[in-house]
């Protein structure tokens, strides 16, 4: 079967001051159809660059180099052309901060219909109507109403509904979504998580859900990549991540994680350190300067992504399974 | 302050269209002031024997003459005398006006700042042309009347600047802390606010000149500038306007002298608000 | 949008008023009179004259006056060209300056936008310097450079085009004078345009509008273009000035009959009455100029409106 997805030795750099600074280094991964996919990382990890890449949506100054492949077909080297069939209609994504993510003079109903018209030949009464479903489905209230409106009209919460609905009219077979929760109330986060569970449910399609926080993922994930420093350094099925994660980083980001059952600690519990800066090459494993694991190996030869099990898990001194 | 104007300065130095600007400027100045030397005719000396000529190097009148036998080189060169020197002059008036005007409505604040910008932005709304107008039809003709309408074109923007750049360096806290330790007011706008200022006053400043100089012109063009026997560019483009068919140097070599006296002001203003990195709230 | 429409105009009528008490009364206490001349007039006539024109009664009276003759369209009568009355005069001028001006700014908008988004899409290339180059070169040359320039080019050497003079209903008339007119503002627009559309074009709107795969014309057209062009919108006043003080100069030396020969032969006459009623259509023709950028606003910004 053809993964819905599916990228090999993606690397983007930009460049600052005459050098290339590396976003993303080497990264593979691949979606399965109706697969959900976890990606989480820092700022900075380089999760959202990756999907970038794959939606053509990079600067114009970066440099990509490898190959992504969505159902088969190469997007990387794609013209404008073919790009423009895929996305929007195929490959869809949903950004993170909904209100600037919407054209702020166009009605709320223009921006929905125009995917419709431009994607599947609708005329622009019937791509209307299609919309105004779309928004029942999305469970906004009051839909006919709310497609004349315009995205200051409507709450954070609902805005980003009308992003969800906006990325299935075509019946995507992949959905991204770019940290989608991240701008919104606890409250609205949870409600959302809850659309988009239901939401893969009635149309079936695949979702790469890229997020810092593993709380968002570990309700929808089927599977989890845990990126740092521009590499995968982790990947497993959900449930093996946060049971016994494999690698330091996702061991330590997941004892960080508050709880409420569990002993009342004195402090949090923190990650000491900062991720590297992009640019900032080091020798060897780029977690070493923070990792309670780290040997003299760690700091000399970079640990690459290998199979372990299931999973794989890009260290020196995994965590035992 | 120093880091920053060094970096300023290599991104002017790099700026071709600046730096030629700049120096075409140097020379256009260099050349005005010096002209009387370098040519022997008079500025008001008629030459019958040579009236109307065609420029040419070879002749005693490099750049030809007018209908009155005078030379168009050396009228020339003191129309942008003048042209210049009210520039200047009209220029520092605004700027100490606009600069005054602006950091006392910017300091204040409250229902003086609000009366002030109202204000500005009624005055704004307005051409400045029918401000001197009425003011000619007033008081007639007179040449100090000249230099407060010239100046006036150019306060405006700088009062809304300095306004602008003053309320938000107000608010800074070190400025809240010198308030309240008890510093005067006019101590505190000598020490801290102006040493903030410079850097956009200066852009504007440059790039008022230009306007200034251009709306002289404009004046002297319609008649209502600078009077006789002074005569700026804008008067002698006036002359050769008059002349365009049978004379056509007569309103070219003023005319061009002026578009590229202005042009480079621009570019240079231009270069130097980019090598600023100045923005307009 | 009826009501945002009506407060605009209610704000706008006490600037118009304040304008033309100003004017007025500046003019009024003036030392000198209109009929100063090199040759004083015998003290009889004089009196005769002020008396018929009303300038012996008491200022306020005088205002009054004026101001109930303005509520007819009567500007009153012009104190140098005595067959005329201001209202006659500007009767005959405005129909030329408003084509002028008209032409002008259509000019300046319908080349200065599309010259501003080429410049955009093809930024830092040699195309987009060339556009801003350009744009500089309209900017920095004063109109009463350019058009001379012109018509000594198009008029004089290649005699396709009359340097002056007007035909009612010519547009070769027009054409030198309405181009030299509308070169300032429209290298104005162009840089304006240009700056906006490329920091529109950063946005994240447009991004999504990229995600949903819409063809780049779309975009530029449907998503970019009105937000890009508040600024423009914002310009548009200043604009219609400079194509106003562009248009004295271009009546004059043109030779066309608009009132803006009027004007600065008013100013160089003293003739208060004209000069007071040209001022006033100025202003009222900018004020109004306001108002319909105030709705345009609303138009490109939703989140304006009430």
């Amino acid at each position: 079967m053809i993964p819905t997805l599916r990228i090999d030795d993606l690397s983007v750099s930009f460049p600052r001051h005459g050098a290339a600074i590396a976003a993303v280094q080497d990264v593979s991964l691949e979606i399965a159809p109706s697969e959900c996919v976890g990606i989480i990382g820092e700022s900075g990890s380089g999760k959202t660059q990756v999907f970038m890449a794959a939606m053509g949506l990079l600067s114009k100054n970066a440099a990509a180099s490898g190959s992504i492949c969505f159902e088969g077909g190469e997007l990387m080297r794609a013209d404008a052309a073919a790009l423009n069939r895929v996305r929007g209609s195929k490959l869809t994504m949903i950004f993170q901060d909904p209100m600037t993510s919407l054209a702020p003079h166009l009605a709320i109903g223009t921006q929905l219909a125009e995917v419709l018209v431009c994607h599947s030949g609708l005329s622009w009464r019937d791509a209307w109507n299609s919309a105004g479903r779309m928004l029942g489905r999305v469970r906004v209230p009051d839909p006919e109403r709310r497609l004349h409106q315009y995205p200051h009209e409507l709450s954070g919460g609902m805005r980003q509904r009308v992003m969800i609905g906006m990325s299935l009219l075509c019946e995507p077979t992949l959905v991204i979504a770019d940290e989608p929760t991240s701008a919104l109330d606890v409250t609205v986060q949870a409600q959302l998580i809850e659309l988009l569970r239901a939401m893969r449910h009635e149309f079936g399609m695949a979702l790469a859900l890229i997020s810092h926080d593993l709380g968002v993922v570990a309700g929808l994930a089927d599977r989890i990549l845990v990126m740092y420093a521009g590499r995968i350094v982790e990947s497993a099925r959900a449930a093996e991540i946060f049971s016994h994660a494999r690698h330091p980083y996702t061991a330590e980001m997941l004892k960080c994680v508050p709880t409420l059952s569990g002993p009342r600690l004195a402090r949090l519990p923190t990650l000491a350190g900062q991720p590297p800066q992009p640019g900032e090459i080091s020798e060897g494993c780029a977690f070493a300067p923070r990792c309670p694991r780290v040997a003299a190996r760690c700091r000399s030869e970079r640990p690459l992504l290998t199979a372990a099990g299931a999973a794989s898990v890009a260290c020196h001194f995994p965590l035992p399974a | 302050m120093s880091g920053l104007n060094k970096a300023a300065a290599r991104r002017l130095r790099s700026n071709p269209a600046a730096v030629f600007a700049l120096y075409a400027m140097l020379a256009l100045a260099a050349l005005a002031l010096l002209g009387p030397w370098l040519n022997p005719n008079s500025i008001e000396a008629l030459d019958w024997l040579h009236v109307a000529t065609r420029p040419g190097l070879q002749g005693a009148h490099w750049f030809g003459t007018d209908r009155l036998g005078r030379d168009l080189f050396m009228r020339t060169l003191a129309g942008a005398r003048v042209s210049i020197g009210v520039g200047l002059v009209a220029s520092v008036v605004s700027l100490v006006v606009g600069l005054s005007f602006g950091a006392i409505a910017g300091y204040r604040g409250g229902r003086i700042d609000h009366l002030m910008l109202r204000m500005i932005e009624i005055l704004s709304g307005l051409p400045l042309i029918f401000f001197v107008i009425v003011l000619t039809v007033v008081f007639g003709r007179n040449e100090y009347l000249l230099f407060v309408s010239i100046g006036a074109v150019g306060w405006l923007t700088m009062a809304r600047i300095v306004r602008g750049q003053t309320l938000s360096i107000r608010r800074r806290e070190y400025i809240e802390a010198a308030v309240a330790s008890g510093a005067s007011a006019s101590r505190i706008i000598v020490k801290h606010v102006i040493p903030n200022l410079i850097g956009p006053v200066i852009v504007y400043a440059t790039l008022s000149v230009p306007q200034i100089i251009l709306f002289e012109s404009f004046l002297s063009f319609l008649g209502l500038g600078v009077q006789e026997p002074h005569a700026s560019l804008g008067t002698l483009i006036a002359e050769g306007a008059g002349e365009m068919e049978s004379a056509p140097w007569i309103l070219l070599v003023p005319g061009g002298v002026l578009a590229l006296l202005l042009l480079c002001l621009n570019l240079f203003g231009d270069g130097l608000r980019d090598a600023l990195d100045v923005k307009e709230s | 949008m009826f009501r945002y429409f009506l407060s605009r105009l209610t704000g706008a009528i006490p600037t118009l008023f304040i304008i033309v008490t100003a004017t007025f009364f500046l003019m009024r206490a003036a030392p000198g009179g209109p009929f100063d001349q090199e040759q004083a007039l015998p003290p009889e006539i004089m009196a005769n004259l002020e008396s018929a024109y009303g300038l012996d009664r008491p200022i306020w009276t005088q205002f009054g006056r004026y101001l109930g003759a303005l509520a007819h369209g009567d500007f009153g009568p012009s104190f140098k060209y005595k067959d005329f009355t201001v209202t006659e005069l500007i009767r005959q001028g405005f129909p030329v300056t408003l084509e002028l001006g008209l032409i002008a700014l259509s000019l300046a908008l319908s080349i200065g936008i599309p010259a501003g988004i080429f410049a955009a899409l093809h930024h830092n290339s040699a195309a987009d310097y060339a556009t801003m180059s350009l744009a500089v070169l309209g900017l920095a040359i004063p109109t009463f450079v350019v058009l001379p320039f012109l018509g000594l080019l198009f008029g004089i050497y290649l005699h396709w085009l009359p340097i002056a003079g007007w035909e009612p209903g010519s547009i070769r008339h027009l054409a030198l004078p309405t181009v030299a007119l509308a070169l300032p503002p429209l290298a104005y627009i162009a840089r304006l345009t240009r700056g906006s559309m490329l920091e529109v074009l950063r946005s994240e709107f447009i991004r999504t509008a990229f995600a949903k795969g819409l063809p780049l014309r779309t975009v530029i057209l449907r998503h970019a273009l009105r937000p890009a062009l508040v600024p423009v919108a914002s310009y548009l006043v200043p604009a219609v000035a400079s194509i106003m003080t562009g248009s004295l100069v271009v009546e004059s030396i043109a030779g066309l009959p608009g009132i803006g020969r009027y004007l600065v032969q008013g100013a160089l006459n003293r003739d208060y009455t004209l000069v007071l009623g040209m001022v006033i259509i100025y202003s009222t023709l900018l004020i109004g100029m306001g108002l319909l950028v105030d709705l345009l606003y609303a138009w490109l910004d939703p989140r304006v409106r009430p």
